[in-house]
């Protein structure tokens, strides 16, 4: 008899996350509606123009936003959090830039390209469970930072960090200094409020919550001063030039809205799939460790360490099994890296080579956390 | 059975998973990540660079196995990459092929072959693994031309029985055509030359790169010790090696003796550079060792026709006496030892 075709787990949303159906309507309502350049002055033209300064209007409100022109629409998370901070680096007459040492890629390149071309790029030390504490932040601080930038959580491990007091901090040593924050995986899992939370800038991505991919966002607040990094056009108030992706954005705004109208739902879901995940590993093999368990994480995040099973050979072996999980980063060949990240926590590079990252999300299945944890198990009792 | 094919990229690698695929395997293609320049990425340039990667992803798509790059940086570095700096900047020549062979192929990723559930480990080498009863064998390639056994003389036992070698069996000619009926991407792909982490097309340039204090310089000398020139470094060079000696004799002069403490070279005639034999280090035998006192052949260096010699050991050396002298075998370079086809073992040569 032939074993059933084991079925297929996704437990890496933080990569990416399915289409939401309000957002898959969206987009197929608006290529069916038809085309037109945003920035032209005929029928068509204006039909996209407002498409756009509609979904533009309802991102602001839908993050609290001061006004509808504090959002730049962009190609994603990247281009966002490169925007944020070049950007108000080029447009500061300061030269120091502060971001944490957890952060993402495209916030931690930027702050190094900054650091090649005369500025000063200072790193904020991590706590063991990923937290960048406020102090910390304010330490590394003085009258000539241009921008900090601290991610709202972690895109490896979940931790959720001190944004707010972060923010307080910095405008108390600093009243000119561009605060950014990378709210890319925290968004899908934690209400954002950018006018209570005192942040410039905020960086989305539209795919991290079931939106298109290649289309996101950046709050720019009305006091915060940004040069473009791409040149050529008047789009976007000229910050973001480039033809508007008016039926990307329209879909990655409706998917927000979905976002905020079921956040509490999913919130509980997720939670519930990943600690039924964590329980069921974690009693199967009490030496598997959960990690940042103390800190606040998100609630669709979990990242364990297994001692003794090499984190490339489990992702492999639970690919074959149909559980489709992750580990660090991926370089651009594929291969798993060391990650910055657990590095800047502290940990020996032998036990980073030992740590996964399960990520649930809003089509995660009631018994996939209990089921992806007993193929870790299977796979763990193998190699043992 | 499921079968852990290495995918360098190139048509001898693809082939060798179709034919795992066709002997009715589960087959995974892996490409090993080995080095990565200073930013963090594959090199653009040379072997096993990101785009070979990338010919391996996609060979790997049609022929629908799943596909992996490993990080084997780490290891890479470690076991092949800094000996291979270490032994030039102390005169020898060093194989990094057979380093990576011994040290990260068939030790490393034939553990990790096991880890992952796999039977058996498979490379596109041209060489064949043979078993009869129950007494495994490697042995040279169908196509003479493409023989690779050279490089493969470490494995012992443990590691034949591990190992599969499917394009051996074949001419090269074939293997394309196969890749070509296939429809592979990689059917007329050039076979690579380079060694995979020197990306600059030039070791010498690689090596001024690791070896902060290589340059410098010193007197080429003759046999009688007269300075006849001047070189940029001593590990820029090997011996028997003829050209690049900055020196014009009118006939040819070859590098019969590298001197690392005092930086000179001497050259001399061809007669200069013959040797009545050689001693080896780190003997490996591919089954049982060999009885003391055999006469076998050998070959000391990859593109080299056998010669016959008798080996006698010496605590842990074993010396080779050849029936005819021969030029002398550049130190770090290796002796593999043959049976017409078959081959018995090999080890590194000291002197």
């Amino acid at each position: 008899v032939t074993p059933p075709h084991p079925k297929e787990i996704y437990v890496d949303h933080a990569a990416t996350t399915a289409l939401r159906p309000a957002a898959l309507e969206t987009l197929e309502r608006s290529h069916a509606a038809g085309y037109g350049n945003a920035s032209g002055n005929h029928g068509s033209a204006r039909r996209a123009k407002n498409a756009l300064e509609e979904a533009r209007e309802y991102a602001a409100q839908l993050i609290g936003a001061e006004r509808p022109h504090d959002i730049v629409f962009t190609s994603g998370g990247t281009e966002s959090d490169n925007l944020a901070v070049v950007g108000s680096a080029l447009a500061s007459d300061q030269k120091g830039i502060v971001v944490s040492s957890i952060e993402h890629k495209a916030v931690l390149e930027s702050a190094t390209t900054l650091a090649r071309f005369g500025y000063v790029t200072r790193f904020v030390p991590s706590d063991g469970d990923g937290v960048i504490h406020a102090e910390a932040v304010a330490d590394l601080v003085d009258a000539d930072t241009a921008v900090v930038s601290v991610m709202a959580a972690n895109n490896e491990t979940g931790t959720v960090e001190p944004i707010e007091a972060i923010a307080e901090r910095v405008r108390s040593l600093n009243a000119t200094t561009a605060i950014h924050s990378d709210a890319v995986q925290h968004f899908v899992a934690k209400p954002l409020n950018v006018a209570q939370l005192g942040i410039d800038l905020v960086s989305l991505s539209g795919h991290k919550f079931g939106g298109p991919t290649g289309v996101g966002l950046l709050h720019v607040s009305s006091s915060t001063r940004l040069e473009p990094v791409l040149v050529g056009g008047s789009q976007e108030a000229g910050r973001r030039p480039g033809t508007s992706n008016v039926a990307g954005i329209a879909a990655m705004v409706a998917a927000m809205e979905d976002v905020e109208r079921t956040r509490g739902r999913f919130v509980e879901a997720a939670g519930v799939e990943r600690d039924a995940f964590e329980r069921t590993l974690t009693e199967g093999d009490p030496s598997v460790t959960v990690t940042a368990n103390d800190a606040e994480r998100l609630a669709h995040f979990s990242h364990v360490r297994i001692p003794g099973v090499l984190a490339e050979t489990l992702l492999i072996r639970l690919d074959a099994a149909g559980v489709f999980a992750a580990a660090g980063s991926a370089c651009q060949s594929g291969a798993v890296e060391p990650s910055h990240v657990l590095t800047a926590m502290g940990m020996p590079d032998d036990v980073a080579k030992e740590c996964v990252r399960f990520t649930f999300g809003w089509d995660t299945r009631r018994g996939d956390g209990a089921y992806a944890a007993r193929r870790v198990l299977d796979t763990i009792e193998a190699l043992r | 059975m499921k079968a852990l094919v290495a995918m360098s990229g190139g048509v001898d690698s693809s082939v060798a998973a179709a034919l795992m695929l066709e002997q009715g395997y589960d087959v995974i293609g892996v490409t090993l990540k080995q080095w990565e320049g200073p930013n963090g990425l594959m090199p653009v340039s040379g072997c096993c660079t990101l785009s070979d990667a990338e010919d391996a992803r996609r060979v790997a798509a049609q022929l629908d196995i799943p596909y992996y790059v490993l990080d084997y940086v780490e290891e890479f570095t470690e076991a092949v990459v800094k000996p291979f700096a270490e032994g030039y900047r102390r005169g020898l020549t060093p194989n990094p092929c057979i380093e990576c062979n011994r040290k990260v192929r068939f030790t490393a990723l034939l553990d990790r072959t096991e880890a992952l559930g796999c039977d058996v480990l498979v490379t596109g080498h041209h060489a064949r693994v043979e078993e009869r009863d129950g007494v495994w064998s490697l042995r040279k390639a169908v196509d003479g031309t493409k023989d690779q056994s050279y490089v493969l003389h470490m494995l012992d036992q443990a590691g034949l029985s591990k190992v599969r070698l499917p394009v051996g069996e074949m001419t090269k000619v074939r293997v394309r055509e196969c890749a070509a009926d296939l429809g592979l991407r990689t059917a007329s792909k050039p076979d690579s030359q380079d060694i995979c982490f020197v990306t600059s097309g030039d070791y010498r340039d690689f090596l001024r790169g690791m070896i902060p204090d290589m340059e410098g310089g010193g007197d080429v000398l003759d046999l009688e010790g007269s300075v006849v020139g001047h070189h940029g470094g001593t590990a820029g060079f090997t011996i028997g090696q003829r050209k690049g000696l900055g020196v014009s004799v009118g006939e040819p002069r070859y590098v019969v003796d590298i001197g690392v403490a005092d930086q000179t070279i001497t050259i001399g005639r061809y007669e200069d550079l013959l040797t009545d034999g050689c001693s080896v280090s780190e003997m490996s035998f591919t089954n049982e060792p060999i009885a003391d006192g055999s006469h076998v052949e050998v070959k000391v260096r990859y593109r080299s026709e056998p010669v016959g010699a008798v080996a006698d050991r010496d605590g842990d050396l074993w010396q080779f006496t050849f029936d005819e002298p021969q030029p002398r075998p550049a130190p770090g370079q290796t002796l593999v030892m043959y049976n017409g086809d078959y081959v018995l073992g090999g080890g590194i040569i000291v002197d």
